[in-house]
């Protein structure tokens, strides 16, 4: 992506590297996914706005298996696809006591 | 843990259940304190300011402690309006605010929270972390008596649960006091904590000591959306993040992390944070519905506080504020109930009216028609349109060119007005814009 300036000229493109991102948080792993999607054909059908949503991008449409592949270990707890979803079709729960994210800031 | 029974259970060791989890065992209640995070705080984040006042309110004197855990006394606030590659600013620098006793700090949330959580400990509250309340237990009669847990033999009985489980409050929701937000309701908020050498800092914001620095911006940087983003200094690092709603989000397509990157890389913020090394990323939704979203905070059996009952006054920059200050008025109530023997839900009520009454209720009210405008207006003509003349503006007020003034500012004139939708919108901007914070 890029900022357009006002002039019109276009400034340096911004990258974004998200793995380096994730890299600065610390996570300790949960056993079992804490997110599932509860039906696969209502993402196939639907336009996925949880691809861009997400600040951690967890959700990513696997067009080749038609399914929603979910990186739950990558998850900031934030609950935006909770409350995004267009469908309500995230099963959206707490990791277990202890486990996923634990800043170190905050 | 089978069938133990205690005064209250607080869910969430956040800064409204630590502060009513405080108030209550201070008082000699028994009080367990639950957080599913590995320690208070670990799952929680905010922009990095917080206020003496209530502080003090809760636990006299705690904040001249040698362990208060804080980075930088703010003495300078700064509003920013920006434009692509400008800025037009306001801002506020008083020496009053240098000293003793200091008005507000910056910090973060994983020192704050663990240190008044053990303060909560510290008078006595049970600690029970890296525990998740899974659910509500309730008797034949509806009335809440306890949490199940995702302990083995977890469940945790009490007169009355405390429900401070933030803003994906599950347990609210369950209860059915709330339904889930709307994406309208709430913002989704993305920091990094970016690491400067102390001097650099001191520098680049012009302080001294221990002072510090808060800007908040707002225009280009929301990208078109409804937004607000902030830039702390800590003493060895700067807190940059923005928050934005998420109906614009899911509308925009725009993501959260490309939006704090072009943050990152705007001309006025770019210069600030030169050289620094990101420390952590992180992202929070904040809740962003104030008055008309406060579900009901009293029941049977149960009391909801903070960000769980949308105690955010994003106006003004409180949220941990009006938590802590929900969580004392929640505690000091049961201790009250407890003591005259009425855990009633009718004794229990007097929670909602006491914060409704006090500063928490009435600033969420001076704000309720804040949501309803901002949602009414276009993001793009109020923070790109106007923002960006009000920019454009200031450059040509500014600009030498041997022109009349009287002509330049003329123009000056005709272009804001324009960019507000004629003399008509700029007073209707103006009106609704003042009803919005005032009632």
């Amino acid at each position: 992506m890029s900022v357009q300036t006002q002039n019109g000229k276009q400034a340096a493109p911004v990258t974004v590297n998200l793995e380096a991102k994730l890299f600065t948080i610390r996570y300790k792993a949960d056993t079992a996914p804490h997110l599932a999607i509860r039906d696969q054909a209502v993402c196939a059908a639907c336009e996925r706005p949880c691809e861009t949503f997400c600040p951690a991008r967890v959700y990513e449409w696997q067009a080749g298996e038609g399914r929603m592949h979910v990186a739950f270990e990558n998850c900031l707890e934030c609950g935006t696809c909770r409350i995004a979803c267009p469908h309500q079709n995230i099963d959206w729960r707490y990791p277990t006591g202890g486990t996923g994210i634990a800043y170190r800031y905050g | 843990m089978a069938k133990e029974h205690f005064d209250a259970v607080v869910v969430g060791a956040g800064p409204a259940g630590a502060a009513a989890a405080y108030t209550m065992a201070k008082a000699g209640l028994s009080v367990v304190l639950l957080d599913r995070g590995e320690f208070p705080g670990a799952k929680n984040m905010f922009g990095g300011i917080i206020y003496r006042h209530e502080l003090e309110e809760l636990i006299p004197g705690c904040t001249q402690e040698r362990t208060f855990p804080v980075e930088r006394h703010i003495t300078e606030q700064r509003y920013w309006l920006l434009g692509p590659e400008s800025v037009v600013s306001i801002g506020h620098k008083h020496e009053r605010f240098n000293s003793e006793p200091y008005n507000a700090w910056s910090t973060f949330r994983v020192k704050f929270d663990p240190w008044l959580a053990g303060k909560a400990e510290e008078a006595g509250a049970l600690p029970i972390y890296q525990t998740v309340a899974t659910g509500l237990i309730r008797d034949r009669s509806g009335r809440v008596i306890g949490v199940h847990t995702d302990r083995e033999d977890g469940d945790l009985y009490a007169d009355v649960v405390v429900i401070a489980d933030g803003v994906n409050s599950l347990l609210a929701e369950e209860l059915g006091v709330h339904r889930t937000w709307r994406p309208d309701e709430v913002s989704l908020a993305v920091k990094e904590v970016i690491a400067l050498p102390r001097e650099t800092i001191e520098e680049r914001f012009n302080l001294e000591g221990r002072e510090g620095t808060t800007i908040e911006f707002l225009g280009a940087t929301s990208q078109g959306m409804t937004g607000l983003g902030f830039l702390y200094t800590n003493r060895e690092s700067i807190s940059l993040g923005i928050g934005v709603m998420v109906s614009d989000l899911m509308r925009s397509g725009v993501k959260p992390y490309e939006l704090l990157e072009s943050v990152k890389a705007h001309p006025m913020i770019r210069r600030l944070i030169k050289g620094g090394e990101t420390k952590e990323y992180s992202a929070h939704m904040i809740p962003e519905g104030a008055w008309r979203s406060m579900p009901k905070l009293a029941g049977d059996g149960w009391v909801i506080c903070g960000d769980a009952a949308q105690m955010v006054n994003f106006v003004h920059r409180e949220g941990t504020n009006l938590a802590m200050a929900s969580g004392r008025m929640a505690g000091e109530t049961i201790v009250e109930a407890k003591a005259n023997g009425d855990l009633s839900a009718q004794a229990l009520a007097a929670y909602e009216r006491r914060v409704r009454e006090s500063f928490v209720g009435k600033d969420l009210k001076k704000i309720q028609r804040m949501p309803e405008f901002l949602a009414s207006q276009d993001p793009k003509q109020l923070f790109d349109g106007l923002i960006g003349a009000l920019n454009e503006a200031a450059f040509r007020f500014f600009t030498v060119d041997s022109r009349p003034k009287a002509q330049t500012h003329k123009e000056i004139m005709q272009d804001l007005i324009q960019a507000a939708g004629g003399p008509g919108g700029l007073l209707r901007l103006a009106w609704r814009g003042w009803r919005a914070i005032n009632g």
